[in-house]
This record gives C-alpha cells, structure tokens and sequence, in this order.
C-alpha cells in the first residue's frame, strides 16, 4: 500500500501549504469541541461530586446509570437531539438544526457523563482519604463538595481530557446534527468521512494525521500546564 | 392577567423566530450523496451565490434519508434522484411541484478478472441474471437511497430474489455510494453506481465499467420546493429563486460545463416550457 506514504506526504502539504478550507475546519473543531467540553465539566463536575460525596435515594442508581452512560453511541446522541431540534420536533422553533450550535449540544450529551463518572471516582478516592479530617470540620455538603474539587483538580484534568477525546474523535452525532455543511458545520471528522467517501484515500488519511497530531498536541499542552502547577503546589 | 402575558410573550417569541428566519440569507438543499461526492455543488453553487447573495447549504444523505428529513421541515428544496418517491412527496403535500433538472445514467461496476463474464453486456437485467447465477458477490446500498430503490427495481425486473441472497453473495452495506463502492473495491464484488460518482471516486483499484448504455440505467434528478403550507419556517422565496436558477438557461449550463477528467458528468434536462 503506497497509500500511506502519499497519506503523510498529503498531511504535510496541507499544514505547510496553511489551506484555508483546512484552517476552517479544524478552527470549526476546536470551537466546537472545547465548548462542548465547557458545558460537560459544569455540568459533570458537580454532578460527579454530588454522586461521591452526597447522601440521597437513588444514589448508586444513578451512579450505574451515569456510568454506563459513558459507552453512548454517538449515532444514538445524534439522532435524539436530531429529533428535538428538527423543525418538526419539540424544539424546531430554535431553528438550531445544521449549526455549530446543535453540534456542541449533541456533544455536550456525550462527554458529560464521561465527565461526570470520572470525577465521582476521583472525588470519592479523595473523600475517602479527607474523611475524618473534613468531617472535624463539619462543613456543609456544599462546601465539602467544592473543597473536594478543588483539591482534586490536577486529577480532574485528567477527566476532561477524557472528554475532550471523545468529542474530538467522534463522527457519528456531528454527521447527523450539523449535516457535514461546506464552510457551515464541516469538522474534522465529518471531513474525513467525506474524503473517505470520495475515494480519496491518501487525503483522508492525511486530515486523520492532522486531527491526532492536533489531539497529542492539547493533551501535551495541558499535561505540562498540569506539571507546572503541581510543581508549584509542592515547593 | 398571567395567560395573557404568557400568550403575547409565546406571540413575542414566534415573531423573533419568524423574523430571524426571514433575515437568514441562506437555504437547506436535502440532497444526494452522489451530486456531492462528484463535486458538482462545489463548482456550480458559488455562481448563484455571487448572483444572489443567497447562500446554498447542502446537506448530503442518501435519497431516502432527504426525502425524510424534508418531511420534517428540515430542509427548504429537495434535489434528489427517485422519481416515484419525489412524487410521492409531492402527492403528499410536502413538496409544490417537480421539475427533472438533469440526468446521467447509472453503471455496474466490477473487478476486473468478472468472475459472472458480464464485461461488454448492453442488456442489464442479463447481466445480473448472470451474477445470480454464479453467485458473484454483489455489494449493495441497502440503505433506501435513489441508487438502491433503482437496483432493486433492475434486479426485480431480472427475477432475481437477492434478498434472499442476503449475507452470502449478496451484500448490504447499508452506507453511501462511496463507502459502498470502497466496500465493493475491497471484496472485489460487483456494484451499481451513479456515473458521476464513479468517475470522480478516487479508490477505483482494478475495477471497471462492465455495463452501461441499458435505457434502464437512466438516473434522472428532480427538484422540489418544500411547501410553506406543510412547512411554515421555510424560506419559500429564496428556494424558488434557486430553483429558478437551477432551471434557466444559465444553471443548466452550468452543470453541462461541469467536467471531471474532460468528462460531463451531468447532462441538464430542464423542460424549456418551464423555463423563464
């Protein structure tokens, strides 16, 4: 299979030659992405602390639920919020269908409970280790449950990054709900799909190049910011 | 007091929508994954966005799919291939009317070596008698599209049953045309395609055109404004305008001038008494 060479030889001609259509799309990704994400860590992080921590009926149900949660098909997540949102749904009156906007919804779904799980488990370690120390202080929940996060939140990284790989990875709900429109809701991903559909192997590929050498990149970035940081804290 | 604020704030909100929607300066276009993968929208929209200001947002699924997806409203024209499901949806009340805007033709695809000896046959239902036959493998849409409605319709009038072929020699991918011919090239099976994806497909390994030229291989394309009754959010006027477009002298030949390697891809068919 020449395929790959011509593949990697395709990757670095479109980073060299800085492609506009190119710089759109992965502009388009990391917006996308990153805002998705956004909304799953304020969602997920209080909600995983809440599970760890906090005492109420239901608890270890929705623990399993959010838990398996987190192995959602993307196609199911796309296909759901395509139905809310289409103009003949509960929500079409938005008209949010084939926008960026429907993308960082469906997304939101997808990496929340990603988010959720992971901090629950870190939380709950946490907790376990804190236990008699923040139970001296008798603490609210409330202010136990922030205490918590914050002291977790060099491992907490570790969960948005989770969920920052998911979204940026997946195709299947963005297909659906933004509908891989030129110039409008075309990604990374929906873009390989395409190319791939083209033929056009060795171009295909080469975008899938981009878009890991583009996830090795954050997720080194924000490693070292996490190093930096906990260097500070210990010296 | 408190229905009649909740009504004029519902009313408030109805007008903003309505009136963003009037302000938008784009339309849907639910279409074909054939007419994208071939590049075609690529080189004829922007003339009628320079022309317009009217920004043309196709989204590419498979015939069936399309005419699903503007049975919700999600769409403002239809530009699909599958005439009895396009007037159908007329019938129905979704679409104001048809009008064929163009047309190519389909062809069977296959390996090289042809194991079912089909290479050359001009009479297509001969020649998927002969895959029957030997039990050729045979990758098929089965996804409900134009091609796949067309391919089932070619292997009925052969009186052949593949259904029941189903998981052995016959093959559903259940994806697009080019995922379904990537699929066809890596088992070496044979498959029926539209020509302009064909030509513009870039995975083509060995494979060749086997059979073409039968009149039953038309592919006509047909295009279908959503109606504002079914469908009240639609942009009706910049839809037809496209449409209008799409139809004149200058949209049609547009896609007349549309080549891939020095070949037409679409051969435009607009009826001249339609056009103004």
């Amino acid at each position: 299979m020449q395929d790959f060479g011509a593949a990697f030889a395709e990757a670095f001609r479109l980073i060299v030659s800085g492609d506009a259509a190119l710089m759109e799309i992965v502009l388009l990704s990391l917006r996308v992405t990153f805002t998705a994400v956004f909304f799953a860590c304020l969602i997920g992080l209080p909600l995983g602390a809440a599970l760890a921590v906090g005492r109420f009926p239901g608890r270890g149900a929705i623990t399993v639920f959010v838990n398996a949660l987190m192995g959602l098909p993307p196609v199911v997540v796309g296909l759901v919020v395509y139905m809310m949102l289409s103009a003949a749904g509960p929500l079409g009156v938005l008209q949010l269908l084939y926008t960026p906007t429907a993308m960082v919804i469906a997304q939101t779904i997808l990496v929340t409970p990603i988010v959720a799980a992971l901090t629950r488990q870190v939380v709950a370690d946490l907790n376990a280790e804190y236990d008699e120390y923040l139970r001296s202080l008798y603490l609210p929940r409330g202010r136990m449950m922030a205490t918590l996060l914050w002291d977790a939140r060099h491992s907490l990284l570790t969960a948005a990054l989770a969920g920052l790989g998911r979204a940026f990875a997946e195709v299947g709900a963005v297909m659906i709900v933004g509908g891989n429109i030129n110039h409008v809701t075309r990604v990374m991903t929906t873009a390989i799909a395409l190319e791939t559909s083209r033929g056009e192997l060795a171009l295909a590929l080469g975008l899938g190049i981009i878009l890991v050498v583009m996830s090795v990149t954050i997720n080194a970035a924000l490693m070292s910011v996490r190093h930096t940081a906990e260097r500070h804290v210990h010296a | 007091m408190k229905p009649i604020k909740a009504l004029a704030f519902a009313a408030g909100l109805l007008a903003f929508a309505g009136s963003a929607a009037a302000e938008d300066t784009f339309i849907i276009v639910q279409s074909t994954t054939s007419t994208q993968n071939s590049g075609l929208y690529d080189a004829l929209l922007p003339g009628f966005t320079d022309k317009t200001g009217i920004e043309v947002r196709v989204v590419a699924v498979g015939t069936g799919q399309a005419i699903k997806n503007a049975r919700n409203c999600d769409g403002d024209v239809l530009l699909v291939h599958a005439k009895p499901a396009e007037e159908k949806f007329v019938a129905d009340g979704y679409g104001v009317s048809r009008a064929d805007v163009m047309y190519n033709d389909f062809v069977i695809v296959g390996p090289a070596d042809d194991p079912a000896g089909i290479a050359g046959a001009s009479d297509v239902g001969a020649a998927l008698g002969a895959i029957g036959e030997v039990q050729a493998p045979f990758a098929s849409r089965g996804d409900d599209s134009g091609t796949h409605k067309k391919e089932l319709s070619l292997w009925a009038a052969a009186a052949v049953d593949p259904a029941s072929a189903s998981g052995t020699w016959y093959r559903e991918t259940g994806s697009g045309m080019g995922a379904t011919l990537n699929t066809a090239v890596g088992m070496g099976a044979y498959t029926i395609t539209d020509r302009a994806t064909w030509i513009a497909f870039g995975n083509k390994g060995d494979f060749e055109i086997h059979v073409e030229g039968d009149a039953a291989l038309f592919n006509q394309y047909g295009v279908i404004a959503v109606n504002p009754e079914k469908c009240p959010n639609v942009r009706a006027e910049k839809a037809q305008s496209f449409i209008d477009w799409l139809l004149s002298q200058e949209g049609q030949q547009e896609i007349a001038d549309y080549t891939r390697d020095g070949q037409q891809l679409f051969f435009p068919n607009a009826d001249p008494a339609k056009v103004n």
